[in-house]
């Protein structure tokens, strides 16, 4: 099945632009804006809004068609298949399947400083109505918060005997995030760690596919909970017995 | 104004409450000096520049007097000695020091009466470039075209100052009138500040003391073409809260975040070092006319902005009472909250109103600084349009001071020109269209709002009698704020903290707390 765009008819190819151009907003600004749109591989182009910004740049929103269309059929995403438990039937799925408590240690590594996505997933409140981990029985849940270094995270998974690692990775200006999941890997490889843990990295853009070609075992990018998460890594963990 | 007819005995306590708390910690800060207070007073005598390793010299000197002295008497007793003994100047003094890899800890050390005569000469002469600069600020503040009683607030954080450069002028010009740029992550764990200009940062621009005085230069400009003063803020907070005041005080920036807190809280620094350092620090800021930001909203980003709305009210309270100490005026107390609920919550826009409406009827005359929504912005632009222009409406309709602006792309990327320029016109058309909205409504009586206010401020009064029970220190172990615990001698830095001895002196900090006296 082939695809485009869809503004209101199908296959219609509709796409709507915005961006900045280092130039005064002019006729020839808006030419260029449009010219932009065109070299994307857009036709019937339309610069439906322009606006200086001040100081030689200018704002544009911009209509078009894309010519351009895909066939859906073809395309293959890495992806977690299967659908995320509830709470309940995770601790369920714990208590007979595993049998003990299982110990998740998180934190946000490197000189990342935020901390929301890894709370949202280890605090006892969680996020959005979806609780968090520490507050799942059989599961013990140490969010070691910011700017853990990947030899400081290493070190305190040893010591508390980690089943499984999240690392959740926010600042990804220039993509120092990949720099820093490659060395923990590397790290954890090089201690003989890799495969005596379950690793899932988490972020705003962090995708399952990254995730994997980086080395770890599963990626959760926007909209993932604690119960995402946790079904995930408990079944790693019962597949792994 | 109380259009929210809180409980006014129960502010009163609650202030009451607040200055115990501090009073309490005040008598261990009044005890202890830190390596980040000493580095401050050598940066206070005019003593800059790096060794060939990169080392900072203020840290230089200070790491000498830790390997063979003994801080407790405080760096001024080992400068005026070298000074004293040597005959030298600084100037020349430092380029026999450098040159010749002495240590500062080689001389005799003189009677402690004499050493403010000898650095006298030289920190008058940066203290009085510090007074400037606040005549001039106060200056360039009167003579400014002011439309709205609020500061839109926008952040640059390219990592490059020159780039930073470019987009805060574009920011300005359309209508921004404060300017933070973003200090690169980590820069608050490091125990030094970096030197020289820097065109390399990671999510930020690392502060040092000449990126200041470029990106001072580029707003004065602004000022000089549109006769708008654009405020500059950076980040007094970390390991070095006192040396980015006091280098702030130097370049004039006009608002630096500076919480007591909040390193304790969310970078695990030792609270120990970072309440003393938060004394010196506020001093400085107090000294040179610095607004102070509070970090009170990001408890919110960790905890349930609804149930725990009462710990940033705590925490303005305690914040208020630790800035008095430092002799901070209210006009220079920029309390932090935020606009952080989840927009599903029924009536979320109502509860924000009645918090932000309670900040103001509380703290009437601090700069209040309001934190945009990001905890629930998704990646969809659209709809963090829309919360955004939300927030807008409640800044305009209760008079926030301090207006961070929210972007659409939040959680996506650190802003593109275009995402600080749409977030611009966004406030600007609430700010006009709703210019007198705040003064036009009340509030009903015992309704919603005004329920959501006092309810909030009676759970505040019980924290603050609860921490003022159990103590500060203990209260933070405890994990009060934003959920987290922190024990009270764990965490980074408490290897700088240093008690002081019977005869230690700081020429800086005495000279200060006279001028106060003096008033």
């Amino acid at each position: 099945m082939k695809i485009k765009p869809y503004g209101d008819t199908l296959n219609d190819g509709k796409v709507q632009l915005s961006f900045t151009l280092p130039v005064e907003r002019s006729p020839k600004g808006i030419a260029a804006a449009k010219e932009i749109a065109k070299s994307m591989g857009l036709i019937n182009t339309s610069v439906v809004h322009s606006e200086s910004i001040e100081n030689g740049f200018s704002f544009y929103i911009v209509y078009g068609t894309t010519i351009n269309a895909i066939e859906f059929d073809e395309i293959h995403v890495e992806e977690i298949t299967q659908t995320a438990l509830s709470r309940k039937d995770i601790e369920k799925l714990i208590s007979e399947k595993l049998g003990r408590e299982i110990v998740f240690v998180g934190a946000s590594t490197g000189t990342d400083a935020h901390t929301v996505g890894i709370d949202a997933i280890m605090n006892m409140k969680g996020f959005a109505g979806h609780y968090g981990l520490e507050r799942y029985s059989g599961v013990v849940a140490h969010n070691l918060g910011s700017q853990v270094l990947n030899e400081e995270f290493i070190k305190e998974a040893i010591e508390k005997k980690a089943d499984v690692l999240l690392v959740s990775q926010t600042v990804t200006q220039k993509d120092v995030h990949l720099k820093n999941l490659v060395e923990l890997v590397e790290l954890l490889e090089a201690e003989g760690l890799r495969d005596k843990v379950i690793l899932i990295v988490g972020g705003a853009r962090i995708t399952h596919e990254i995730a994997k070609e980086l080395g770890f075992d599963a990626g959760f990018g926007p909209g993932s909970f604690a119960e995402d998460v946790a079904t995930f890594a408990v079944n790693e963990l019962i597949n792994k017995k | 104004m109380n259009k929210l007819n809180l409980n006014f005995n129960q502010i009163i306590a609650c202030r009451e409450r607040a200055e115990a708390i501090a009073i309490n910690v005040q008598q261990f800060i009044d005890k202890h000096t830190t390596v980040s207070i000493e580095r401050t007073v050598l940066r206070l005598l005019g003593i800059d520049g790096i060794d060939e390793f990169g080392v900072p010299i203020p840290n230089k000197i200070v790491s000498d007097v830790l390997k063979l002295g003994n801080l407790s008497l405080g760096i001024s007793l080992y400068m005026a000695s070298a000074l004293h003994f040597t005959g030298l100047n600084l100037n020349d003094f430092l380029a026999k020091y450098m040159k010749e890899d002495l240590n500062i800890c080689s001389y005799p050390l003189i009677d402690v009466k004499l050493v403010d005569d000898i650095l006298k000469p030289y920190y008058e002469k940066h203290l009085k470039k510090i007074k400037n600069n606040k005549i001039s600020r106060t200056k360039f503040l009167q003579d400014s075209i002011r439309e709205s009683n609020t500061d839109l607030y926008v952040i640059v954080a390219t990592g490059n100052i020159d780039e930073d450069v470019t987009q805060a002028v574009a920011a300005a010009k359309a209508g921004a009138d404060i300017i933070a740029v973003i200090r690169s992550t980590g820069q608050s764990l490091l125990d030094f500040v970096p030197f020289g200009k820097t065109t390399e940062g990671f999510g930020g621009t690392y502060a040092t003391q000449e990126n200041f005085k470029i990106m001072r230069t580029a707003l004065d400009k602004v000022y000089e073409e549109e006769k708008r003063y654009i405020k500059l803020v950076n980040y007094a907070s970390g390991l070095c809260m006192p040396e980015i005041a006091a280098m702030g005080a130097l370049e004039r920036l006009d608002v630096l975040l500076n919480d007591s807190m909040y390193g304790i809280i969310f970078r695990d620094i030792n609270m120990k070092r970072t309440f003393v350092d938060q004394y010196f620090s506020r001093l400085i800021n107090a000294y040179s006319g610095i607004i102070i930001n509070t970090g009170e909203d990001n408890y919110l980003t960790t905890s349930d902005a609804v149930s725990e709305a009462h710990t940033v009210l705590a925490s303005q309270f305690i914040n208020e009472a630790f800035a008095k100490k430092a002799h901070l005026p209210e006009n220079l107390m920029g309390l932090g909250h935020a606009f952080e609920i989840n927009p599903d919550v029924e009536n979320s826009f109502l509860l924000e109103l009645a918090q932000a409406e309670m900040a103001r009827e509380i703290f009437p005359n601090a700069p209040l600084k309001y934190m945009p929504p990001t905890k629930y912005i998704n990646g969809n632009i659209f709809r963090a349009y829309q919360q955004n222009a939300m927030f807008n409406i409640v800044t305009t309709a209760t008079n926030q001071s301090i207006h961070l602006l929210g972007m659409m792309t939040e959680a996506i990327h650190t802003p593109f020109m275009s995402d600080r320029y749409l977030a611009i016109k966004n406030a600007k058309m609430v700010q006009k269209s709703m210019k007198s909205l705040g003064e036009e409504i009340e509030f009903k009586k015992d309704g919603l709002i005004q329920k959501r206010a006092q309810t909030v401020l009676s759970e505040a009064n019980e924290l603050l009698e609860q921490i003022s029970r159990d103590g500060m220190f203990n209260s933070l172990a405890n994990g009060v704020f934003a959920d987290t615990k922190r024990p009270i001698d764990g965490g980074k830095g408490l290897d700088g903290v240093f008690k002081k001895d019977k005869n230690y002196i700081n020429v800086i900090a005495n000279r200060m707390e006279a001028s106060f006296s003096e008033n």
